[in-house]
């Protein structure tokens, strides 16, 4: 399609982003130091961008709506990071990394995009030990990797099960050290509320001083969004309550495209919903299927015990259909299995919902090994499985801890009961290859874009991704659009453009106020999310979507009818700020409707029920569907459709296969 | 479960504060602590009242925000777990349960619940990092660690600067939680070139923050959710000192 350019560079995949580099411009420290960039959020992509930035001499601000820049939700991501590094000698190569992403991703992202982040992936590595990230190591000092979903290697490398904190906080002490120096300025309880754009250029933003509810206006000669996800959307889901899409939904009602936004990840093993008054999710790493195996009974409605059902009647139904992965197939592959088995009764646990994920064999197997290094003989089977505690408790303790907390069972004891539940969005702003959006000026980082993982992204990427973007991606290409920006003067914020940026604002915050209906907005929250997961979650079809848009169309129109937002606009008020997020949700869940509606083909996390294989496996259409949907946001809350062609010219395209 | 709140009110830094009841009925024993703060905001919002503030946002105990001295604890009566991983299963059907901010000259009360922990980003911003620009790394694997020390500073970078050590500590020390950074980083290699100028920069950032001294009581290290140990605070005290005798710099 014409009118969207992916501005990916000419010549070899292999060579495209080593030519790009050598050849792209650049900006000279001189004048780095008066070009000022403003970076909305702080977690891995926000974080490590501000931070490289700085060190490169630009001024930054960057702002987070948490209370410091630590508390971003890339600090709860578990398992750990992807990159081929091949230190396991295993096979491991850039183009493989790139292979299995592409794969994973369905064959619905941009080649060059991936195959750029697998040559990064070994940098972030060395960057994260360099600033003294704890990863984890082996006995010879070196650094040890696991497995993860969809790959044949082990190329995860991981901090316990808190990677995500550790690499958060190895960005964001390089990024207090630019604050420290004077080169950041770091706005923490403040929210982004609008783009400022001049002569159809992002110079700017409107923000929220969360404290004091001042608006204050913000210039910069370019604008980065790394502000995440927008799970949050089904309302429960893994992310943070605080999570959400506003910067970025303000940025497409500024005229960037949003694409691909029905392409969600369901993840497989998070914790059941235990009642209504849930408010969140919680995730179990995915890691944790490196040595549990996922089963349900073989019988229906078989209401025993789990250890007290033998090991022919259960039904072990990833080994059994994908054989050559077995439980480490792709995310959106395992939770389409559970539910399969859960729709055909199978399903354990009180509400029906859940799988078993059982450690039993593996601690087995590990407390043999165990006895054997300390020679021990024809211990009985008590002894091993007390030996093999030892070694999952050291691979998992702060997991199987979170779990033994949440649902009061003790899972050394008995399997976990895990079912899907929302985790990440592969859609998000349309970037070019410099990760700009279709707005000059305004970038999209991290989860916030929707490049590098088409539609499925697999475990252990979204961090590499992230902390590519920002300490290896941004840096150099951003250099392509300021280069033309040196002799731009800072603008004053009394421009037009900004005063009425800052009035539309205000008049949506007072519109909410003033509303004064009687349902809360969580009420309102809860609603939009329960059509999301019915409508619009694991599995989606054309009279599910249709009526699921009509639906939303109305809620959002009660919403705006009869929502009760207490308190005032200039103070502290969590209402309010939440208000701001459900009424962007509510324009969200239409476009995911739309999108996957438009979608007549099933791919990685997108399942149409009426585009599936005899086998039951998604079924894709590569002649009509080879694209990225890029929507264009129309007055009125309407969509326009813009088409990036995927071209696969270093990967045969394949039906997915993990048998 | 029925029970009896008192949570601190406070309307905002200057205004005086106090605590006021609330009663709340039907509360599952599955819920979380932060669910059933959901609950009873529910009711105040439907009655017309304000509702409360509180700080949180992961709730999975990983990103350290929420931050509730509950019956004079801080993060309730459970071990090793954060205000939002606390269950209503931890409580009795009738319970009173007073709820109050952290309490420090160093945590300014932003409204009710909400205080403000900037001064541990200034801590770390005086010192608590590695100086490695971006692009500066050499390959990962060409600096072996021995795994019992990278084990050990993973430990102290467990640290989710909550600021319960803080709220827990009659002193209102910060001494735990700028200790675990110290010793992350001192334990590693990567971390040796700057090791006694960043003892001193951050210890000195940490007093003029207005946070007390340790006097070893021990309570931040019973209260810690992560498990930090008062190992680290002997360490950082061990650096400080050969700093100051032996390496001191302006800092």
């Amino acid at each position: 399609m014409a009118d969207i350019n992916s501005n990916i560079p000419e010549g070899e995949l292999t060579q495209k982003w080593t030519k790009y580099r050598s050849s792209v411009a650049l900006v000279n420290p001189a004048n780095k130091r008066s070009i000022e960039v403003i970076v909305v959020g702080s977690g891995l992509a926000g974080a490590s961008a501000a931070a490289t930035l700085a060190e490169m001499g630009y001024k930054v601000k960057c702002f987070c709506f948490q209370d410091s820049p630590r508390r971003a939700h890339s600090i709860a991501a578990q398992g750990g990071i992807n990159a081929a590094k091949n230190y396991q000698n295993d096979g491991d190569s850039t183009y493989r990394l790139f292979y299995d992403t592409i794969k994973g991703g369905d064959y619905r992202a941009r080649e060059a995009n991936v195959y750029r982040l697998a040559e990064v992936s070994a940098n972030i590595i060395d960057q994260c030990v360099a600033q003294g990230v704890p990863l984890a190591r082996e006995y010879g000092g070196l650094l040890d990797n696991r497995s993860f979903g969809g790959t044949q290697v082990q190329r995860t490398f991981y901090a316990a099960g808190q990677t995500g904190q550790q690499l958060l906080l190895g960005a964001y002490s390089a990024l207090e050290r630019q604050i420290g120096m004077g080169k950041v300025e770091m706005y923490t309880r403040h929210e982004m509320l609008e783009v400022v754009k001049i002569d159809g250029k992002a110079r700017g933003i409107i923000a929220r001083n969360l404290i004091t509810g001042e608006l204050e206006r913000h210039f910069g000669h370019a604008v980065l969004l790394a502000s995440g996800g927008y799970g949050n959307v089904f309302y429960l889901s893994t992310n943070a309550m605080g999570s959400n899409v506003t910067a970025a939904w303000k940025a497409h009602r500024q005229g960037a495209f949003f694409a691909n936004p029905c392409f969600t990840q369901i993840h497989p093993t998070c914790i059941p919903v235990s009642g209504d008054h849930q408010s969140k999710l919680t995730l179990m790493s995915e890691s944790l299927r490196n040595d549990g195996r996922i089963w349900v009974p073989k019988k229906k409605d078989d209401n025993r015990k789990p250890t007290d059902i033998p090991e022919d009647e259960r039904d072990y139904y990833l080994e059994r259909r994908y054989p050559a992965f077995g439980n480490l197939v792709p995310r959106d592959v395992a939770s389409r299995a559970a539910k399969e088995r859960c729709d055909a009764g199978y399903g354990v646990g009180a509400s029906k919902l859940a799988v078993y994920l059982d450690f039993a064999a593996n601690t087995e197997r590990y407390g043999r090994i165990e006895a054997t290094k300390h020679g021990i003989q024809n211990a009985d089977k008590a002894t091993y499985m007390r030996l093999g505690r030892e070694v999952v408790k050291e691979k998992y303790g702060n997991l199987f801890d979170m779990y033994a907390q949440i649902t009061g069972e003790d899972p050394y004891e008995t399997p976990m009961r895990i079912y899907p539940a929302v985790h990440y969005t592969m859609g998000g702003l349309w970037v070019d290859y410099n990760l700009m959006t279709t707005v000059p000026g305004l970038y999209a980082l991290g989860e916030a874009n929707f490049s590098d993982h088409g539609a499925n992204r697999l475990g252990a990427s979204a961090l590499m991704q992230g902390l590519a973007d920002g300490y290896f991606v941004i840096p150099y290409t951003i250099g392509a659009y300021l280069s033309k920006e040196i002799s731009t003067k800072a603008i004053p914020t009394d421009h037009p453009a900004f005063v009425e940026a800052e009035n539309s604002v205000k008049e949506t915050l007072e519109r909410f106020l003033t509303i004064k209906g009687s349902r809360s907005v969580d009420h309102f929250h809860k609603a939009l999310g329960k059509i999301m997961w019915d409508k619009c979650g694991m599995a989606r079809n054309e009279q599910g979507l249709t009526e699921a848009i009509a639906e939303i169309r109305a809620l959002r129109e009660e919403f705006w009818r009869d929502v009760r937002v207490p308190g005032s606009m200039d103070e502290y008020n969590p209402e309010l700020e939440k208000a701001g997020r459900v009424a962007d949700f509510l324009e969200l869940g239409e476009l995911m409707c739309i999108d996957a509606l438009n979608r007549k083909e099933s791919c990685g996390g997108h399942f149409r029920e009426e585009y599936q294989t005899e086998e039951g496996e998604a079924l894709r259409d590569d002649e009509n569907f080879a694209y990225a949907a890029a929507w264009e946001y129309l007055e009125g809350v309407h969509f326009n459709l813009h088409k990036e062609e995927l071209k696969f010219e270093n990967i045969k395209v394949a039906q997915r296969s993990y048998k | 479960m029925n029970l009896t709140l008192k949570v601190w009110r406070q309307k905002n830094s200057k205004s005086a504060g106090k605590l006021v009841d609330y009663q709340v009925s039907d509360i599952s024993p599955d819920m979380s602590f932060l669910e059933m703060f959901d609950v009873l905001n529910e009711q105040l919002i439907n009655k017309g009242e304000e509702p409360i503030v509180f700080d949180h946002d992961c709730r999975e105990g990983i990103c350290g925000m929420c931050s509730m001295f509950i019956n004079g604890r801080p993060h309730g009566p459970k071990q090793g777990i954060t205000t939002c991983q606390l269950h209503m299963r931890s409580f009795k059907d009738g319970d009173t349960i007073v709820v109050e901010p952290w309490r420090a000259a160093a945590f300014p009360v932003i409204k009710d619940l909400a205080t403000d922990r900037s001064s541990f980003d200034r801590i770390i911003a005086a010192g608590g990092f590695i100086s490695v620009n971006t692009g500066n790394a050499q390959d990962a694997n060409a600096l072996p660690i021995p795994k019992s020390q990278a084990d050990a500073a993973f430990e102290a970078a467990a640290c989710i600067a909550c600021g319960a050590c803080v709220a827990t500590c009659k002193n209102a020390s910060a001494m735990l939680f700028v200790s675990a950074k110290i010793s992350q980083l001192a334990l590693l290699p990567q971390g040796q070139p700057e090791r006694y100028r960043r003892v001193q920069s951050m210890v000195a950032q940490m007093d003029a923050e207005g946070f007390g001294n340790c006097t070893n009581t021990r309570a931040c290290e019973a209260e810690c959710p992560k498990g930090i140990s008062l190992e680290n605070i002997a360490r950082m005290n061990r650096d400080y000192y050969a700093a100051k005798f032996v390496s001191e710099e302006e800092v």
